[in-house]
């Protein structure tokens, strides 16, 4: 396949590691935080974590929409999909994700709700426009990425004049959630060191490189704006790296193929017009944070769920034994939660990051399990 | 002897299943009469019984059931029918045997086009015929609007083992036994899924459905000692992968490179964000083979028309955790797991 295999060859990744191992000052740790699931997942795909070298550590960020979203707010759309006469359409992702009581949209389904799986907000207004008896809700969640197709969603619904569409908005701001973690109390501390970030290349397309100048200025973290191929990630690593080494913290971008300095202005257009900040939104792991969330400006209320139903919202704490959050939060790794493939696993999930294709746990246990597994391998007993 | 024709009029196929199609009387009968043993015409069906009468066969019988509930009913390279033939053909295949008889159930929605049906019934009679196995009971109920989805089919197929064949079986694969594949994976899940999702490629992706009997035959005559035999449906090749490793209490080490996936089913695979590995095939075969076996084995799959694309993926491995194991294009190893939750619904 062109232009993705040239990005997967194994032996320049090898040599670019190297550079990695012979840039890197032994005496010094490097922390670099990839913000993205998706890059989290590549890491894991392509076992690119082993071929750094020890000193070069990767804390996985909050970067998975289906893992940051809190219990409640998943709870309030299985209330609303277990209304009478209401279609919830929701991401594949989002279905298996454990609610209040581990109930989640699938149980929920199954004893009876009316949840459907869409790929896409458009997938919903077309369900909205066959079903005209029916109230269609999309669970709208995602960082800036997904945001421009909801609010396309909305604008298409005012111009059809489509009355049973709405939207339950839960959309994030990345910019918000490094912000939060590199003013947490736990950084304050020292118990989170974050010396660098792989910025989520994908967000970038939509929000350009601008919006991490600030990080760059302010909290003097260098940034490398990143592809998702193993050697976008691994070209990512070492640009900070060399920027470290020189002290300097700017914002880079690896990602040029895809992602300029503005951004798409017309998908930001599109949100400028439908959305607005929330004051302040929960999120796993990260807490309530001020405007750091979108909902629909008042003049849609007409397809904004919120306003259309009665919600109320019910903050519930995650499972005990579940370190969701403090893994979202760079805190721990997978392997440090106690119920990391033992209570907790795809199958049965306990937590959101067990779930998502981006959450960092299903990450560990998918491609990585037989390097952390009690049992040796047969190839390592011989090595 | 028969009487008169009790059907005057032919049956109008520009209407739509009634209730009164599966009723038991006689617009039903005229239903079973012109449209499925009309397509499916064969002596045992000729008696018009509820039941069929066969000689046993001389050698160990396979038996199997599946039920099709496949969406969209029409896809790229066959339908519901043509699906409901090949799969159960293949799972009786799968054991190394021959398939002799087929048994369809039709469970059909009212309202479903009757012309639709006829497109559903005439691929089923074609696939039976070109596989040579008739199709020689069957049953047609009818539920109301709104609690089916148009036709849902279920076949049961016997076949026989031919003396002298060890049945191959999902607890049979040995650490150094080889892998082997047919041909390239993933075709018949990304068709129905690029046709849901109105995806188009440069190329049309059509599902590689098929009867893989014949081939099977060839092998078992080079090979009377496969160890196991699986067709990968849902959740591929992956996931039968797992399925095999848990039965034998073995691992396996896979090549990457070496598992045949056509460019433009990668593609669709890369944009839907899914693994091919995962994904559904309808006329692909995996073979478990002891390494002395190997060559003549794939040898002769590649000499058949079916099998042409065949390769050498991989080797089981002792592995008490039972992990599949990729060694990747990319160089790395990682785990091909069981696949959890529902990557493609209603794939078959």
């Amino acid at each position: 396949m062109r232009f993705i295999e040239e990005f997967r060859d194994g032996s320049v990744a090898r040599q670019v590691a190297a550079q990695i191992a012979a840039e890197a000052s032994a005496d010094r740790e490097y922390k670099i935080m990839e913000f993205c699931g998706g890059h989290t997942h590549s890491l894991c795909r392509y076992g690119l974590i082993e071929l750094l070298p020890k000193n070069v550590e990767m804390i996985h960020g909050p970067g998975c929409p289906v893992c940051v979203l809190p219990i409640g707010r998943l709870d309030q759309a299985i209330a609303l999909a277990r209304q009478p006469n209401v279609m919830l359409c929701a991401y594949g992702d989002m279905m298996r994700v454990p609610g209040k009581d581990r109930v989640s949209l699938m149980r929920a389904r199954a004893q009876g709700a009316n949840v459907k799986m869409v790929f896409g907000a458009n997938d919903a207004l077309k369900l909205a426009r066959a079903n005209p008896d029916k109230q269609v809700v999309f669970f709208a969640i995602g960082f800036e990425t997904t945001t421009p197709p909801t609010a396309l969603a909305v604008k298409t619904a005012q111009a059809e004049g489509l009355e049973n569409f709405t939207v339950f908005v839960n959309h994030v701001l990345t910019p918000s959630a490094i912000e939060a973690i590199l003013g947490s109390p736990e950084a304050q501390e020292g118990r989170i060191r974050v010396d660098g970030f792989v910025g989520p290349g994908h967000v970038s397309t939509i929000i350009g490189t601008q919006p991490y100048d600030r990080f760059a200025r302010d909290w003097k973290k260098p940034i490398a704006v990143s592809g998702f191929e193993p050697l976008d990630l691994l070209q990512s690593i070492l640009m900070i790296v060399r920027q470290l080494n020189d002290g300097r913290h700017e914002v880079e971008n690896q990602y040029s193929r895809a992602v300029n300095s503005v951004g798409n202005l017309k998908a930001q257009r599109l949100t400028e017009e439908t959305m607005e900040l929330r004051p302040s939104f929960e999120w796993r792991g990260l807490g309530t944070l001020q405007a750091s969330a979108l909902k629909l400006r008042p003049e849609f209320a007409k397809w904004d769920a919120e306003a259309r139903f009665t919600m109320p919202y019910e903050a519930v704490a995650d499972h005990k034994a579940c370190a969701c959050g403090d893994i979202l939060k760079g805190l721990k790794k997978p392997t440090d939660c106690k119920i990391f493939a033992t209570a907790c696993t795809p199958e049965s999930p306990i937590g959101s990051c067990m779930v998502s294709p981006e959450g960092s746990c299903a990450a560990y246990y998918l491609y990585g399990r037989h390097r952390t597994s009690p049992t040796p391998e047969p190839e390592r007993r011989t090595a | 002897m028969r009487t008169r024709n009790p059907f005057p009029k032919k049956l109008d196929l520009t209407g739509r299943v009634e209730l009164t199609h599966g009723t038991g009387g006689k617009v039903m009968a005229q239903l079973v009469e012109q449209l499925f043993a009309a397509a499916f015409d064969n002596r045992y069906l000729a008696q018009r019984n509820d039941q069929a009468v066969v000689e046993p066969p001389v050698g160990k019988l396979v038996m199997t059931t599946d039920g099709y509930v496949v969406s969209p009913i029409f896809f790229a390279g066959g339908n519901i029918g043509s699906l409901a033939v090949h799969g159960t053909i293949n799972d009786i295949a799968m054991a190394g045997a021959r398939p002799l008889y087929l048994s369809s159930a039709f469970i059909l929605e009212e309202g479903f086009p009757l012309a639709d049906l006829k497109r559903v019934v005439d691929a089923m009679a074609k696939a039976a015929m070109q596989a040579g196995v008739p199709i020689v009971t069957g049953d047609t109920k009818v539920v109301e609007r709104g609690k089916g989805d148009g036709v849902f089919i279920t076949t049961t197929g016997v076949g026989v083992i031919p003396v002298g064949v060890t049945a191959p079986s999902g607890d049979r694969a040995k650490p150094g036994d080889v892998v082997l594949v047919s041909g390239s994976m993933g075709d018949h899940g990304v068709a129905i899924l690029s046709q849901r999702e109105g995806l188009s490629f440069e190329t049309t992706i059509e599902s590689d459905s098929a009867s893989l009997h014949t081939l099977v035959a060839d092998m078992v005559t080079v090979c009377p000692d496969i160890h196991v035999l699986r067709d990968p449906t849902r959740g591929g090749l992956a996931t039968t992968l797992n399925e095999i490793a848990w039965q034998s209490g073995v691992g396996f080490k896979l090549e990457e490179r070496a598992i045949p996936v056509k460019p433009q089913v990668a593609a669709a695979c890369e944009l839907l964000g899914i693994d091919p590995l995962y994904v559904a095939n309808e006329g692909k075969l995996l073979a478990i083979v002891a390494p002395h076996d190997a060559d003549k084995v794939l040898a002769a799959m590649k000499a058949h028309p079916l099998g042409r694309d065949s390769a050498r993926v991989g080797t089981v491995i002792e592995d008490e955790n039972g992990f599949v194991q990729l060694e990747t294009s990319f160089g790395g190893s990682r785990i091909l797991d069981w696949l959890a939750g529902e990557q493609l619904p209603r794939i078959c």
